[in-house]
């Protein structure tokens, strides 16, 4: 009972949510193109999917997964904690004591990116556009890995108290140097994958740990010292994409060389 | 059904371990997380399902008949109104302000009362909606006009850049954040859907090329825009 009373709770307010945007729609479909959306029953019963399964997602997630993860991300923090594992430890700990945060972020930043719905969503349709050279699973998990560095990195940031835009000016450096060495088909994907990352899975789960940290750890203030995980986990994606891309052309180039040398040979 | 099983798989895996292995503690309700699990694998499903019969083609159609119809006033109108009322309303917008706002008033930024925190979050919420607003016509005109993405992406970083010396410390964080949380799951694949439709209805544009980007401003002008909120009030 308590269940279906959930449910249509969040039925509702994901309504809420896509409500601006149906009345967009609507309102540009109707007024200004003036002109019946082909397939309309089709389409509705297809915002309903998007609708419910969207409902759905997020109650089973708020169910299982976030308390769970965030109970994790405040135990794997705990001062006491991480000092039952390293036996090492002074009295005053040190960044390389909180390993199993770094492990804990790299791990929670890949697996939940898999799930991102909306990661799914851009890389059926850079597969379609592309004619099938970009794979699905590949871009997704160039881009996981992107968060999943990006997120270990923002963890350690937050231990030792560098500031942030350090890590984030560095990074564009880098982004801005790739862009002229990768393919050029890949790069506005590449963008895209940094902002599309960061949405319904990942962000509850890595902010509480961005939180976590920055409460527990002496000298940061969780206000300024526990934001910029987002941010971090915006920019890496770039940089795997594009070197995932730029691997792969290496690759083919490569196999091209070799068998342009076999006709030689022969 | 088996494709979001295996979505969700490395996450169980992920927090089964540490639960059991680093942790050491036992997994707590046991049964309402299988429930959970299997609403979110039933969730994704139907997600995906209903992008490909409703979300992508809306999309698509809507930007094939505003190519069609030929006004480019009407269709950077749609893409402002697109991206500024998809933001507004967006939950993980309204608590970044919120928590922007108790930053600022810990600062000493503004005035530490409920409301003037209400009403610079408020202005946050607004200024970023606006922001991604403008970040969508930036995009649609330029697959229109086929200008390349690089120039106009890396200047974008040169200006956060210089704004980030000159922006208040305590808004930095939130507002390289904002960047990020600001496309929802539905904006996504609506947002992407308009891109590489107006592509491959122009003549002379690659999907590919001039297709995607439309996020990547939807990313990168909530950033220049925060810090200048931070920096005006």
């Amino acid at each position: 009972m308590e269940f279906m009373t959930q449910l249509i709770d969040i039925t509702l307010s994901t309504v809420r949510d896509v409500m601006p945007i149906a009345f967009i729609i609507f309102f540009f479909q109707f007024g200004v193109i003036r002109r019946p959306i082909p397939n309309l029953k089709r389409v509705l019963i297809g915002f309903g999917y998007v609708i419910l399964g969207l409902a759905l997602f997020l109650l089973g997630l708020e169910k299982a997964l976030f308390p769970v993860g965030r109970m994790m991300a405040e135990q794997l923090t705990d001062p006491d904690f991480i000092r039952s594992w390293s036996s090492a430890a002074g009295e005053v700990l040190q960044w390389q004591d909180y390993y199993w945060v770094y492990i804990f972020a790299f791990a929670i930043g890949a697996s939940t990116t898999i799930a991102e719905p909306s990661l799914i969503a851009v890389a059926i349709k850079a597969n379609e556009v592309s004619g099938g050279a970009i794979g699905v699973w590949g871009l997704r998990i160039a881009v996981a890995l992107g968060v999943a560095v990006g997120i270990a990195l923002g963890t350690y940031r937050i231990v030792t108290g560098y500031p942030i835009h350090w890590f984030i000016i560095s990074g564009y450096v880098v982004v801005v140097i790739q862009t002229m060495f990768a393919p050029k088909m890949i790069v506005p994907l590449a963008y895209d994958s940094g902002g599309v990352t960061t949405s319904t899975v990942t962000v509850p789960l890595v902010a509480a740990l961005g939180l976590g940290l920055a409460e527990t750890v002496p000298g940061r203030s969780a206000l300024i010292d526990g934001f910029g995980l987002i941010a971090f986990a915006s920019l890496f994606p770039m940089m795997s994409v594009m070197g995932y891309a730029q691997l792969t052309a290496w690759q083919a180039k490569r196999v091209k060389r070799k068998q342009s040398n076999v006709v030689l040979t022969d | 059904m088996i494709g979001s099983l295996r979505d969700l798989a490395p996450i169980v895996l992920v927090i089964g371990f540490f639960q059991v292995v680093v942790l050491q503690t036992p997994i707590p309700d046991f049964f309402g997380i299988v429930t959970g699990l299997l609403c979110v694998v039933a969730g994704l499903t139907f997600f995906i399902y209903g992008l490909e019969m409703g979300l992508f083609p809306v999309g698509e159609s809507m930007a094939t008949a505003f190519a069609r119809k030929g006004s480019v006033l009407w269709l950077l109108v749609f893409a402002f109104a697109l991206g500024f009322g998809t933001t507004v309303a967006e939950p993980a917008l309204i608590a970044v302000a919120a928590e922007a706002a108790s930053v600022a008033s810990a600062g000493g930024m503004i005035i530490d009362s409920e409301a003037a925190r209400t009403s610079y979050a408020t202005g946050l919420r607004y200024t970023v909606a606006f922001s991604v607003g403008l970040a969508i016509v930036l995009g649609v005109l330029r697959i229109l006009k086929g200008w390349s993405i690089q120039y106009m992406i890396i200047a974008g970083y040169m200006l956060v850049v210089i704004m980030t010396s000159f922006a208040p410390r305590e808004i930095i964080g939130i507002a390289y954040d904002s960047g990020g949380v600001t496309t929802s799951t539905i904006t996504v694949p609506l947002v992407t859907a308009l891109g590489v439709g107006l592509a491959s209805s122009i003549e002379g544009r690659n999907p590919m090329i001039d297709g995607f980007g439309l996020i990547a401003f939807a990313s990168l002008t909530p950033m220049i825009f925060v810090m200048a909120y931070g920096m005006v009030i």
